[in-house]
């Protein structure tokens, strides 16, 4: 009984993560962004922990607390703090119109569910069918880098999609081994320390986040 | 005792044409109240039909057969969508002829003759109003029937009577695809009754009128149905989201009793919804018209979300 209501749980935790990888899409202020990534990092805290409890798995309690701590609150920190200073409020360009990234982000949902499907087959696990979402959160966070022309979206981009490999790892797998997920985590800590020296480097050499503008280090004519 | 299925479907089409003045009045009522206005009490809609009905018809010279036609037309088809939706009973012997998308096109007549007849007199509100109302259902209506889609995927039919029934006997799971779907079902129905953030029901302002432009010319009797099937427009927009989202303590057959507890749990859940809606009215401001698309793209990707979660989640 408690196995198919947190499975159901765990169906609606997955659902508001894809919900909340459109709404990235969607967005176009970058502290909205912010806001987003870090709901988007809760529900995936939230399903953790309820596979964690669960299946039994305790050590996905510890990866849950992790990625509470990280991709909540000290990652959406960082990025929030990065923007108050470089004074980045602005709405955002994006190359594709946004209902145009929106349909294309469908295609890449019902792509990962087709892609997935064999796999939910041979599972037996109660989280098989959220793998299709793990998987359409990465291609929903790597539409978003090829879709939009700032760094700070394209960082975030970058941050959802690990938010979806990890999402697909408790999915297929109940999580990785400890190890694994603690080296992760601390390769993201130090990401967003190297990308918050990118962006200062960035913006003094541009005078702007734009990645457009790095097509001027191109050495033409 | 019991009651014959027409009866029930008689007594349905009275229910809606009796009790949609009622509904629009409460609407209004909360409206006022919500933002500390003096209300003008639930029965001021019937007051407002009764006067239309005493007034002579202001008709321009150049009114042609449809501008006269037009009122009756969307009274009678308003009227027969009534006969459609479950609202007490799903007991309804006119349900089998018609199910949810015959039920989306008759709303859509209704919209194409009010266009037509927007633009017949030649006035420049008139034909703004319609095509910003075309614009609007065009991306208005997809939205709606994958919305209801979801629904009828999660209860194998499009009938909406068998749709009710399956809905209302369902198991209690948590199902992501119908929130999805309750949520576009919610944006849409805001957009298709006229409603803030997408048109204000109370502006005669030139430039952010939508429906009412286009019924500007109307006077008497015509305005006075057309307002009466606005009110049971609205009416049944909030019924067929009650009847697909939670039916529950709808009547199976025709028992007076069940029928009367069938009425008292949807009047509540109207007066219910009618709150969310105005809470939402006051919260919103109207969205500038060139934002609309993105709105009504958003309710279209929601209810397609919700589709697709049926597939992958459930």
């Amino acid at each position: 009984m408690t196995h198919t209501l947190a499975a159901q749980i765990n169906n609606l935790l997955a659902a508001l993560i894809l919900l909340s990888a459109f709404a990235l899409l969607a967005q176009r202020k970058i502290l909205g962004l912010v806001h987003i990534f870090a709901w988007q990092g809760f529900f995936l805290a939230l399903s953790t922990a309820v596979i964690g409890f669960a299946s039994g798995e305790h050590h996905l309690y510890i990866s849950s607390l992790l990625t509470l701590g990280m991709k909540v609150i000290l990652l959406p920190y960082i990025l929030y703090s990065l923007v108050r200073k470089l004074k980045i409020h602005r709405d955002i360009e994006a190359v594709v119109n946004i209902p145009t990234t929106m349909l294309l982000g469908i295609m890449l949902v019902v792509f990962s569910y087709h892609l997935t499907a064999p796999i939910r087959e041979l599972s037996n696990l109660m989280t098989r069918s959220t793998l299709a979402v793990a998987l359409a959160t990465v291609m929903l966070g790597m539409l978003m880098m090829v879709t939009r022309r700032h760094a700070v979206t394209q960082i975030l981009g970058f941050l959802a999609m690990e938010n979806g490999l990890f999402f697909a790892a408790t999915s297929a797998t109940y999580g990785m081994p400890m190890v694994v997920e603690l080296g992760v985590a601390l390769d993201l800590l130090i990401a967003a320390f190297i990308f918050g020296i990118f962006f200062f480097h960035i913006n003094t050499t541009f005078d702007s986040l734009d990645v457009e503008q790095m097509a001027k280090l191109k050495e033409t004519d | 005792m019991s009651l014959h299925p027409f009866a029930i479907e008689l007594l349905q089409f009275f229910l809606l044409l009796g009790l949609a003045p009622a509904f629009a009045g409460w609407v209004k009522m909360l409206k006022c109240r919500v933002q500390g206005r003096t209300a003008p009490g639930v029965l001021q809609p019937y007051r407002d039909i009764r006067r239309l009905f005493g007034k002579d018809i202001v008709l321009a010279e150049n009114a042609s057969w449809l501008f006269r036609f037009t009122p009756y037309l969307v009274f009678g088809v308003t009227v027969i969508a009534a006969g459609i939706i479950p609202l007490i009973s799903v007991d309804l012997p006119l349900s089998a002829t018609a199910d949810v998308i015959a039920l989306v096109m008759l709303f859509g007549i209704v919209r194409f003759f009010t266009a037509l007849a927007g633009m017949d007199i030649g006035t420049a509100f008139g034909g703004m109003g319609s095509s910003r109302e075309m614009t609007i259902a065009s991306l208005a209506e997809p939205a709606m029937l994958m919305a209801i889609f979801t629904v009828s995927l999660a209860s194998n039919s499009t009938s909406l009577t068998q749709m009710v029934s399956v809905m209302a006997h369902a198991e209690y799971v948590i199902r992501p695809s119908l929130a999805f779907a309750l949520a576009a079902f919610i944006m849409i129905a805001l957009a298709e009754t006229g409603r803030i953030p997408v048109d204000n029901p109370a502006t005669h302002l030139e430039l952010t009128m939508i429906h009412e432009a286009m019924i500007l010319e109307y006077s008497g009797r015509h305005l006075a149905l057309i307002e009466w099937a606005g009110m049971m427009k609205l009416t049944l927009f909030f019924a067929l989201g009650i009847a697909a989202f939670c039916p529950w303590g709808i009547s199976t057959g025709g028992d007076i009793i069940s029928l009367a507890l069938a009425f008292g749990t949807l009047a509540v859940k109207l007066m219910v919804g009618a709150l969310v809606m105005v809470l939402i009215e006051t919260g919103l401001a109207k969205m500038r018209i060139f934002r609309l698309p993105e709105y009504l793209g958003s309710a279209f990707l929601l209810a397609t979300l919700g589709m697709i979660a049926f597939f992958i989640l459930e």
